[in-house]
């Protein structure tokens, strides 16, 4: 796209201006402003309806940095990066290899199965997880009560312990699956001849997977990464309509804390400091996502 | 070829076996809905004795989800007709016509596509205020609509981009403008890249949650998941009521997933997180 100037003799230059500008408008109203207008309310002291808004320089964020509730909200929010990051890759990179390149019959059903937690609105999967996980008729602890494992049938949301586990496994639940079809939809790329030379060089199932599945996958694998890296980090849905960041703190997440200072407590500005580091947070995640998958393209084709 | 039954079996075993873990959940709670509130005591994967459709109906009219659902199909048919519409034009810009200031211009819209929602869900609040609309449809539209032009003009961009230029020429020699070139020419070929941004914003606007619990107030201009995540609230444990009301919300999008399934998973894969 870089050198080809795409005009015909005798057109204006500005022509893509026209085409451009009613998205430009909206876009920059409805979300470029507001993005800067965050930014800047982080630097105030405001309650979000007085005319009283005083300007306070970095305070704002200073006391972000020393704010142990903060602390414990990125922790949390690192637990479910692994919940909803790394347990599903490793799900899904083990499925994958598992089914390899041969393809298998009806392999389409499952898929549609496995990729259907992808489609349903995070209030919906909250309502299935609260029933799931009720303490006195959930299926889970039926279940457990059934096999005799009575002592286990604990309040998993309500327990300061069990929660944030319980929550995160959510995300796993929801992120497997995509997981494992992006890298099958991967492992397409990857030659058979190199697995061929690799068994006849005595190479078992495990080496290959280490030396030609997971190099193989790399893009793939980047992509998987960020992708459910932000899902972690930006994660609000869900702990709204498990936990709502209970009990105590112990399932509190940054999104989630952003909500509660802004509409709870009416501290904006304080909010708008929280939401701008997570912002800046996600975003060099986010270019990290499109390097790489430019890396990837240029290595496909 | 013999079909090698050895080879296949532990795979259909081991796959079978995370697929009941995703479907499982889903069944216990599409059972339930059609289930009394004694019955769903009775146990978690018991059936129904009759498949009553009772819950539903109560959860259509005393739950209020015939509303919820009108403002949730009138909300996510502007953003997915508005946006795809902006979406096209300007994703013609960018990969079809001059544009000066294209190389800032592109980064510019991508930023947009990365930003969480927590990011201006202040201002945004501010702003609609401002315009007097909190408590109108408008205030979940147009907010959508301005988040969904980035991703949806990244991603045709990218197709114009990929279309070949002898097309275009052709049609101009043939005496074509730029508008007719784009509205005859390419749009007809656009089809699989338009469906799958039709069905991507769909999914994403009908779920979204964050900007509809905020930025409507009033309780008849809540979408479904507002809907349903105040429901849970007032109902926590009449589970056969909510499962009702949980099904309603996630039919829509399961049933367009499953008709559109290539579409989905083809925008998906490519990258199309939604920020």
């Amino acid at each position: 796209m870089a050198n080809v100037t795409n005009k015909y003799p005798g057109e204006s230059r500005w022509k893509g201006w026209w085409y451009l500008l009613p998205t430009l408008l909206v876009y920059l109203l409805f979300t470029f402003l507001p993005i800067l207008e965050t930014i800047r309310t982080s630097f105030y002291q405001w309650d979000g309806f007085s005319q009283n808004k005083v300007w306070i320089g970095l305070s704002n964020y200073a006391e972000l940095f020393s704010d142990p509730k903060f602390h414990n909200a990125l922790r949390n929010n690192l637990v479910f990066v692994i919940f909803y990051s790394i347990i599903p890759i490793l799900i899904g990179l083990f499925l994958a290899s598992l089914l390899s390149r041969r393809p298998i019959p009806g392999f389409a059903f499952f898929r549609t199965a496995l990729f259907l937690p992808q489609v349903i609105s995070m209030v919906v999967v909250g309502v299935i997880w609260r029933w799931m996980f009720n303490p006195t008729f959930g299926p889970i602890n039926s279940v457990l009560r059934l096999v005799g494992l009575k002592q286990l049938a604990i309040s998993w949301l309500g327990d300061f312990t069990w929660a944030l586990p319980s929550v995160g496994s959510i995300g796993t639940w929801v992120q497997y699956g995509f997981c494992m079809v992006l890298f099958l939809a991967g492992m397409q790329h990857i030659q058979d001849e190199s697995y061929e030379a690799a068994s006849l060089d005595g190479a078992g199932a495990f080496k290959q997977f280490i030396h030609i599945t997971v190099p193989g996958l790399r893009a793939e694998i980047a992509v998987a990464l960020v992708t459910t890296i932000i899902a972690a980090l930006r994660v609000f849905d869900l702990v709204y309509t498990t936990t709502r960041g209970g009990p105590g703190e112990s399932t509190m997440v940054t999104g989630f804390l952003i909500y509660r200072a802004a509409f709870t407590t009416n501290r904006i500005g304080y909010a708008a400091a929280i939401a701008t580091v997570l912002t800046l947070v996600i975003l060099i995640i986010s270019m990290l996502i499109r390097h790489f998958q430019q890396r990837g393209n240029e290595e496909n084709t | 070829m013999k079909f090698p039954w050895k080879n296949l079996l532990p795979r259909y075993l081991i796959l079978t076996v995370f697929m009941l873990v995703v479907l499982i959940p889903i069944w216990g709670m599409f059972t339930s809905a059609f289930k009394t509130s004694t019955e769903v005591m009775g146990g978690p994967f018991s059936l129904p004795s009759n498949w009553s459709l009772e819950n539903f109906e109560q959860a259509w009219q005393v739950g209020r989800f015939n509303i919820f659902f009108k403002n949730s199909v009138i909300v996510a048919t502007a953003v997915v007709v508005s946006s795809v519409f902006l979406s096209t034009l300007s994703g013609y810009a960018f990969g079809s016509l001059p544009l000066p200031g294209k190389n800032w211009l592109y980064p510019l819209i991508l930023i947009g596509y990365m930003v969480p929602f927590e990011a201006v869900i202040i201002p945004l609040y501010n702003l609609l205020d401002k315009f007097g609309i909190t408590d109108t449809l408008w205030a979940l539209i147009l907010p959508q609509v301005g988040l969904s032009v980035s991703f949806g003009t990244m991603w045709m961009s990218s197709f114009f981009e990929n279309t070949p230029k002898e097309l275009t020429d052709a049609a101009t020699i043939d005496g074509c403008s730029r508008w007719q070139t784009l509205w005859y020419i390419l749009w007809p070929i656009a089809k699989p890249a338009v469906t799958t941004l039709v069905v991507l914003i769909f999914m994403w606007t009908w779920n979204e949650f964050l900007l509809a619990l905020v930025l409507v107030q009033n309780e008849t201009l809540r979408t479904l998941p507002v809907g349903l995540a105040f429901f849970q609230g007032k109902y926590t444990a009449n589970i056969p009521l909510m499962a009702a009301g949980a099904i309603i919300v996630a039919l829509p999008t399961i049933l367009i997933y499953v008709l559109f399934q290539r579409f989905f998973i083809r925008g998906m894969l490519g990258g199309a997180v939604k920020g």
